[in-house]
């Protein structure tokens, strides 16, 4: 994916200043304070936020980015639409103008691929935290995107279930932009990227942008 | 009772289309009310527990419908045993019963996604201006949102009883409207990121 001089600006105030990347990684990592931008960073991969000015493209494409690109929330009690698994499964192939057919097909597909078959029938608000967001996630799979943006996907779950989810990224056979204040889990990524301030303050491999960041975050808490 | 959510099941209920039930719950209604006596009311009762149980559903679901309603019950029965009498009170009240385990019955025995179809068969015929998906959506999103500011209101509760808020309406309300709103908001985002419409 190609950023060529994106810009977000909301009323009077600059979120994002030319920006411009050119993204091949399998895995990358995006880190960053709070308000410095990622979250907006991150929504302009699929068209939910718009840029103010500049371009965004991907070889292949076009201008529909959202057909390509699957979004995973950091809540995923936010994420699920429908009150059953399976139903929930179903919500963004209908609008894809699938069969029936087709639409259990993937449905089966990608329960079994996330060893969550058992959930099916089950309704969404009474799992756990780790069961709602492999839903989440298997939502978005169903759909079968080329590339998938998660916002802080981990925050919410527990030990096991963060290492589930590690091991499932790990196999996951797309490219992923995620955003993550957890550090630990990016140190196995390709790129990261240090949003501050609206702009990318630093781009290279984990072990040279984390421990920069990290020392940056304690002098700041020092004061 | 839109409170009330799907049990997932295999009977012949849960098997039957929305629209028929729906019918059915119509005429049920219409039924009780028109025919104002003692052996329809009879009648009625006994064939909702036969829906329960051919829906393989518990006293404890039928408990469940009528629950959030109990205070307007009481009111009702109260009232009616004042204006009239115990017999009329008991016939007011039970009638009113038998019509929320009855909605109660068809929500517990139907898919939200198939009420999005049904609603969408219903509208097939209406103009085109009219976002007929969206409006489906917005539907099925009560069998969503119901239980989840059920949690959060639970979760406001609990926070405001730890701070020894015990009875203050407003430090229970204005926290979960804003949990609401928020949720709202980002669900709102998520139904955008995961569909193309």
């Amino acid at each position: 994916m190609i950023f060529d001089r994106v810009c977000v600006t909301k009323g009077s105030r600059r979120i994002l200043s030319e920006i411009s990347l050119s993204l091949t990684e399998k895995r990358i990592g995006v880190i960053g304070e709070n308000g410095s931008g990622k979250s907006t960073f991150l929504r302009l991969f699929n068209g939910l936020q718009k840029p103010t000015s500049g371009t965004i493209r991907a070889e292949g494409w076009g201008d529909d980015l959202r057909r390509h690109v699957g979004f995973v929330f950091q809540n995923p009690d936010n994420q699920i639409v429908y009150p059953m698994v399976e139903e929930d499964l179903a919500f963004g192939l209908k609008s894809r103008k699938l069969s029936k057919a087709e639409i259990q097909t993937r449905i089966d597909e990608v329960l079994e691929t996330l060893s969550i078959a058992h959930l099916r029938a089950r309704l969404t608000h009474q799992l756990s935290g780790g069961e709602k967001q492999m839903v989440a996630l298997a939502g978005v799979l169903v759909t079968r995107p080329d590339l998938i943006v998660f916002d802080e996907p981990t925050t919410l779950l527990d030990l096991p279930n963060k290492l589930r989810f590690m091991d499932m990224l790990a196999a996951l056979p797309q490219p992923a932009v995620m955003v993550s204040h957890d550090l630990e889990l990016l140190m196995g990524f390709d790129r990261i990227l240090h949003i501050e301030g609206g702009t990318v303050f630093a781009d290279g491999t984990p072990s040279e942008v984390i421990p920069a960041y990290r020392d940056r975050c304690l002098a700041r808490a020092k004061g | 009772m839109l409170s009330d959510l799907y049990i997932p099941g295999a009977s012949a209920l849960h098997r039957m289309r929305p629209a028929w039930k729906l019918a059915l719950l119509f005429l049920y209604c219409t039924a009780l009310f028109v025919v104002s006596h003692s052996l329809m009311l009879g009648l009625g009762l006994l064939l909702i527990a036969l829906g329960y149980g051919i829906a393989g559903l518990r006293p404890r679901h039928a408990f469940d419908a009528v629950r959030p309603a109990l205070y307007v019950l009481v009111i009702i029965f109260a009232a009616q045993l004042w204006l009239e009498d115990l017999a009329m009170a008991a016939f007011v009240t039970l009638r009113l019963i038998a019509l929320l385990m009855a909605a109660a019955l068809v929500t517990y025995t139907t898919k939200a996604s198939e009420f999005t179809d049904g609603i969408l068969a219903l509208l097939s015929r209406a103009p085109k201006w009219l976002p007929k998906d969206k409006i489906a959506l917005a539907i099925s999103l009560v069998w969503r949102f119901i239980p989840m500011i059920r949690d959060q209101f639970e979760e406001v509760r609990e926070a405001q009883r730890a701070r020894g808020i015990e009875r203050s309406l407003l430090a229970l309300v204005a926290p979960l409207v804003v949990r609401v709103l928020k949720s709202a908001d980002e669900i709102a985002e998520a139904i955008e990121a995961r569909s193309l419409d």
